[in-house]
């Protein structure tokens, strides 16, 4: 017996508070694309990935159209490139990244991701090549996302791929200065980097994984946030918490229904559901209006920390009793370009770097979509990184640096991506030199938290 | 297969005329109608059951769709499964 007051509240999240489904995104193996040649190995990969992602963003449309429910992006995420590169030490990585971009815009997903390289412990064949051209692979293709992980709770810190990251990182928005340094805006460096991750940048499809499967990331802070309005403002904080797991819930479900139904169409299985609370640029759909209507005059201000944990808890609990297979980043995101309310905060000053880092330790993700001035010098960027890493490796948590090196421009300039990715204004960072510590290189060991056995 | 097929808007003369005429076009059985005011504005929910429609379903929520648009109203029509899920453990 459907129940008039719910249906009209689902309409009402969909229509009025930015409900969707945010992501579905397919993993596709390529491993058993691997060749020698490179070019037969690109050959391969543009096959398999046509055939497989024939349908996907046809069947996601229908099943948008027929169940009311925005199916916001199609996605593709793919083996790691370096470990294919391994087999071919004569291909020019770029040729892979290209071979993705143009795999992706012929079945017409939004993104694909896994140039990508899983370098935690040390580099084996194929992964230094992979890093040293995401320069290039990211500013000569459109859509192709790449991520590299640095470092784990299992393993400790690979100092010297977070130096080269440092770098990477800087010459990714050098080289795409003409268009927003666009580049960094698509490169993320992980710290325990999920393999089953539905979101980009970061999104790979992990060796573990089956040949091919299909996860769904869901959003809806706007939904949350609308909730909590209607809640009295002395309502006490178990109150607040309660709620936000009962709205979770619904949004969950929704992904849920989703995920098995396109896995069912495409006869793929179904992977997870990523638990997140992912923003947008629209008005009102943003986790830092969350913040403040819990009660916080502006995001970034004292309180932000406890209250983004508990909301954090919260769209876990209540997410994991809506699925049957929960994975991916599973959390509240707080990347700054791409909520309406972080680049408020930005902007007057109420939320900082280190403040923004202090929130990662309790939420999804990391320091993401982050403007800093274009003047930063590589070493800063590999301290921020290590420093994110950190706070991955000891909370055995993941960890995530995607900033984006302003080229060019001044303080109090902002950068427009456009679409989901949004715009952001340029944030200080202490420039203080850590040159010493990130020229040391090395590994920092993995903490007595890795051993749980 | 069920679907439910919900109206908001102003209300006005002949909603659910129109709507029942549609779905009687389309051989679709209307099974239960609900309808209210609420806080002046017109909601009304139908559950139909769209197995014999003579159209896709994503075709007859579009027509329902620019049905709406003439009244002044917003027509939805989706399969029911997604209001089950949302709302049941």
């Amino acid at each position: 017996m459907l129940d008039t007051h719910d249906i009209l509240e689902t309409i009402q999240m969909i229509t009025d508070e930015s409900l969707d489904v945010r992501t579905v995104t397919m993993g596709i193996s390529l491993l058993d694309c691997a060749d020698p040649d490179g070019e037969k190995a690109c050959e391969k990969i543009y096959k398999k990935i046509t055939t497989k992602a024939k349908d996907l963003v046809k069947t996601a449309e229908e099943i948008s159209a027929t169940y009311g429910m925005p199916i916001v992006n199609k996605r593709i995420s793919v083996t790691p490139i370096a470990m294919l590169l391994a087999s071919a030490p004569d291909a020019d990585p770029v040729m892979y990244a290209k071979t993705l971009d143009r795999a992706a815009k012929e079945v017409g997903v939004n993104f694909v991701g896994g140039y990508s390289a899983l370098v935690h412990k040390g580099f084996s064949a194929g992964d230094e090549r992979l890093i040293n051209s995401i320069p290039e692979a990211l500013a000569c293709t459109d859509i192709v996302c790449s991520s590299v992980n640095i470092g784990s709770t299992k393993t400790g810190i690979n100092m010297d791929a977070v130096k080269m990251m440092g770098a990477t990182v800087k010459k990714t928005a050098e080289m795409t200065k003409d268009n927003m340094c666009m580049g960094a805006a698509k490169l993320v460096v992980f710290c325990n980097a999920p393999e089953d991750n539905p979101f980009m940048a970061g999104a790979f499809h992990g060796v573990g994984e089956p040949d091919c499967v299909v996860h769904v990331g869901v959003s809806g802070p706007g939904a949350v946030r609308a909730a909590l309005a209607k809640l009295p403002k002395d309502a006490s904080l178990d109150e607040v918490a309660e709620l936000i797991k009962r709205t979770a819930f619904k949004i969950t479900r929704m992904g849920q229904l989703v995920g098995n139904l396109v896995s069912e169409r495409l006869g793929v299985p179904f992977g997870i559901v990523d638990l997140s609370l992912a923003p947008t640029p629209a008005v009102g759909d943003s986790v830092a209006n969350i913040l403040e209507e819990i009660g916080l005059e502006s995001c970034g201000c004292c309180g932000t920390t406890a209250t983004l944990a508990m909301l954090n808890d919260a769209v876990k609990k209540g997410g994991v009793m809506a699925s049957n297979h929960v994975g991916g980043l599973s959390g509240a995101f707080i990347p700054v370009s791409e909520d309406d309310g972080m680049i408020k905060a930005a902007q007057c000053g109420s939320l900082t770097i280190e403040k923004l880092e202090a929130m990662t330790a309790v939420c999804s993700v990391g320091i993401d979509m982050v403007v800093i001035p274009g003047e930063t010098t590589a070493e800063v960027i590999s301290a921020l990184i290590a420093d994110e890493a950190a706070i991955g490796m000891v909370n055995t948590k993941t960890t995530a640096v995607r900033v984006i090196p302003a080229i060019g421009c001044k303080a109090g300039d902002v950068l427009d991506f456009g679409g989901l990715l949004g715009y952001a204004p340029i944030m200080p960072i202490s420039n203080y030199s850590p040159a010493v510590f990130v020229n040391r290189g090395g590994r920092i060991p993995a903490p007595l938290q890795a051993l749980k056995n | 297969m069920e679907a439910v097929i919900t109206v908001v808007g102003k209300d006005a003369v002949g909603i659910l005329a129109k709507v029942c005429t549609a779905c009687a076009d389309e051989d679709v059985n209307v099974e239960e109608v609900t309808q209210r005011i609420l806080r002046g504005t017109f909601a009304m929910i139908m559950i139909v059951d769209v197995t014999k429609c003579k159209s896709e379903i994503t075709a007859f929520a579009k027509r329902l769709d620019e049905l709406g648009k003439t009244m002044g109203v917003e027509i939805r029509c989706t399969r029911q499964e997604l209001y089950d899920t949302m709302h049941r453990v």
